[in-house]
């Protein structure tokens, strides 16, 4: 479904050039749940985005579901992230202004879906994530789960074959965490793709692969000493706090 | 996608009510000022007879000489010798020499008083020339011009003031105490400006009255109601006037094709040399044949104050437009956030553009109706600055209604490119990490 041979990532200003990726490697099998985890600034979002085709990458190849992207041109990758891509983020970037109907609906719109089955989807897509009856809603008046749901349900309408969450849960409190994953859990079993990247271990044990990324490459985790000293470092914040 | 994106334009114009209604001043002020002068400068600017403006041609003589034409320039009038001696000629399709004429107008009712009448002596050939429309039977012809008919025409308000508008064709009415038979009358005609006599209104006067024929005009010796221009003492009396140099006719001609205004200049040219063969003129033949829309700029028809002011609505409107830019630079770059989820979700930098361009609109078109507005208030505050007679010129009607909205669109679209430029620019991975 996803794979990306010695992919990388360069940032470069006048002075400096800064590698976000390097030679990364990951192959997401169709139906897969795929975590990856790292530190900070370890370049999981950077890959999050390349995987959604939100950014173009220096060298390396990318298939997605076949199709070899870095020639793809703006309208085709803009096609591919609207049928074939569902995004779920951290800050749910819902757009204010709009109810919760009229987001969901946005993915919608851009493929040229008519009225009747826009409507539907929408409203199986809200009811699916228990929030049909919030449709006028503004994302104002929701908490803050009931807003990823509404992200969750954005991303379901269009049936997406890859969702690409980043730390879906990272700004909702233990509870609503546990039902936004248990819906994500709910939606692989359907058959969905998903990868999701994450800080937390506990999340990422949920998912059926773990990938480790440390300074923008995939690491062997039985190997490589950083992922030993991230455990720690994060086990070591968990019992501190 | 376009209701669409109408759709959310409308909802764009309640968000940030200040920095909406700061846009939409900026376009309505500067649209209204625009439309308001250039409401002015389209009256006094129009072609008054699109259809033949191209065809009717003003003819001018130099019968001074060097020592008393405006640089060269011929004089805008003819004499009465090379006014009858071009008639006679007979050397165009059709050909009038014209003059203004105050005559008074006696009513058969003893009830109505006598009024004063606007009219224009000129040939019969004048009404098939300038596409004078008629209500009731029509114009006179070339044999009533040579046996000095007692004859008119008359403009709709005459016959409704005199014949409560019934068919007066063949019946007589009395003006300045002499008889004259009805050959027919106009329908609503009053071209502005009124092309065939600049030189004696300015372009602006009221509609004309009455038509009655120049040479029953000159049997009965009536002197010109406009302007008589001579260089030097003419010498006493009718005769002495009319065949001396002194100048007060108009004259036209129609020549449908090049080779005719070819033909006629040869013609012209011929006509004053033959005139300094003979000793009338110490000059080489000067002559000109303007075209309308050549004679009403020659004329200056259009005034200069209302070039001028529209040109600073113009740079006014400009400005307001550079505000616009800012303004909507600041909107949509605000909206940085909304352009990146809209990204990750499917739109292309084209739907980008389509959205924030039509959300352009909206607020072009909520300050297109401003506009209209305040151009309607300005174009009743037109006299305020300009003469009465230009000023009741500058109306707001449909095309002016539906310029000003277009104006105000299309102008707030083309300022709306660059912030679009810039908002289609918006990297979403960016927007969506920095969320």
């Amino acid at each position: 479904m996803l794979k990306m041979t010695h992919l990388s990532k360069v940032y470069r200003t006048e002075v400096v050039e800064t590698y976000a990726l390097r030679d990364f490697n990951i192959d997401v099998k169709e139906g897969e749940f795929v975590a990856v985890t790292g530190p900070s600034g370890s370049g999981k979002t950077t890959f999050l985005t390349i995987a959604g085709l939100l950014e173009t990458f220096t060298g390396g190849e990318y298939h997605l579901d076949g199709v070899e992207v870095s020639h793809l041109n703006d309208n085709a990758r803009s096609k591919i992230r609207n049928e074939k891509i569902g995004f779920i983020f951290q800050a749910f970037n819902l757009i204010p202004d709009l109810n919760v109907f009229d987001n969901v609906e946005v993915p919608l719109r851009y493929r040229g879906m008519k009225s009747a089955e826009r409507k539907k989807r929408i409203m199986e897509s809200l009811e699916r994530v228990g929030l049909a009856s919030r449709a006028k809603h503004y994302p104002a008046e929701l908490s803050g789960g009931q807003q990823q749901r509404v992200a969750i349900a954005r991303a379901l309408a269009g049936s997406p074959r890859l969702l690409l969450a980043d730390e879906p849960t990272g700004n909702l409190d233990t509870q609503m965490a546990r039902s936004v994953l248990e819906l994500l859990e709910e939606i692989h079993r359907e058959g969905a793709t998903i990868v999701m990247v994450t800080h937390d271990p506990e999340l990422a044990a949920r998912a059926q692969r773990n990938v480790h990324v440390i300074d923008g490459q995939v690491v062997d985790l039985a190997e490589d000493p950083r992922f030993h000293a991230h455990v720690a470092q994060v086990a070591e914040a968990t019992h501190g706090r | 996608m376009f209701a669409y994106y109408f759709q959310l334009g409308l909802r764009s114009l309640r968000r940030n009510p200040i920095l909406t209604a700061l846009m939409v001043m900026a376009i309505g002020f500067g649209v209204a000022a625009s439309m308001t002068t250039y409401s002015v400068f389209r009256a006094t600017s129009n072609n008054p007879i699109p259809q033949k403006s191209s065809q009717l041609f003003a003819v001018q003589i130099d019968n001074w000489g060097p020592e008393d034409n405006d640089k060269g320039e011929p004089a805008s009038s003819l004499n009465y010798t090379d006014s009858i001696a071009l008639m006679k000629a007979h050397k165009a399709k059709r050909q009038t020499a014209l003059y203004p004429v105050g005559l008074a107008a006696v009513p058969a009712d003893a009830n109505l008083l006598p009024f004063r009448t606007n009219g224009y002596a000129v040939y019969g050939d004048a009404f098939p020339m300038f596409d004078m429309p008629f209500l009731y039977g029509g114009g006179w012809s070339s044999a009533e011009d040579d046996g000095h008919a007692a004859v008119v025409v008359i403009a709709r308000s005459i016959n409704d003031k005199l014949f409560n508008g019934a068919n007066s064709v063949g019946r007589e009415i009395n003006l300045d105490g002499h008889n004259y038979r009805v050959t027919g009358v106009l329908d609503s005609w009053d071209p502005k400006p009124l092309f065939f006599d600049p030189v004696n209104t300015s372009g602006f006067d009221d509609p004309v009255d009455l038509f009655i024929p120049f040479t029953r005009a000159i049997e009965l010796k009536m002197s010109t109601n406009g302007n008589n221009n001579c260089n030097k003492n003419p010498g006493d009396g009718w005769d002495a006037w009319l065949h001396s140099e002194c100048i007060w006719a108009q004259f036209w001609v129609e020549a449908p094709s090049k080779a005719d205004v070819d033909t006629y200049r040869q013609f012209l040219q011929g006509y004053a040399a033959e005139q300094q063969r003979a000793g009338r003129f110490h000059w080489a033949p000067n002559v000109r044949t303007r075209d309308v829309m050549d004679w009403l700029d020659h004329q200056n028809v259009v005034p200069a104050e209302s070039k001028i002011s529209l040109l600073v609505a113009m740079g006014f409107l400009l400005i307001c437009l550079v505000n616009t830019v800012g303004l909507l630079l600041a909107k949509f770059m605000r909206r940085a956030p909304e352009i990146g989820v809209r990204r990750a979700l499917g739109a292309s930098r084209r739907e980008i553009y389509g959205q924030f361009l039509i959300e352009a609109g909206t607020v072009g078109l909520a300050g297109g109706l401003l506009g209209l507005l305040l151009t309607g208030l300005g174009v009743f505050g037109v006299s305020l600055v300009f003469d009465p007679k230009i000023a009741r010129l500058a109306t707001l009607d449909a095309s002016l209604v539906a310029l000003t909205m277009l104006v105000a669109v299309l102008a707030t679209v083309l300022a709306a490119f660059y912030p679009t430029w810039r908002a289609a620019q918006v990297q979403p991975a960016w927007q969506l990490k920095s969320n």
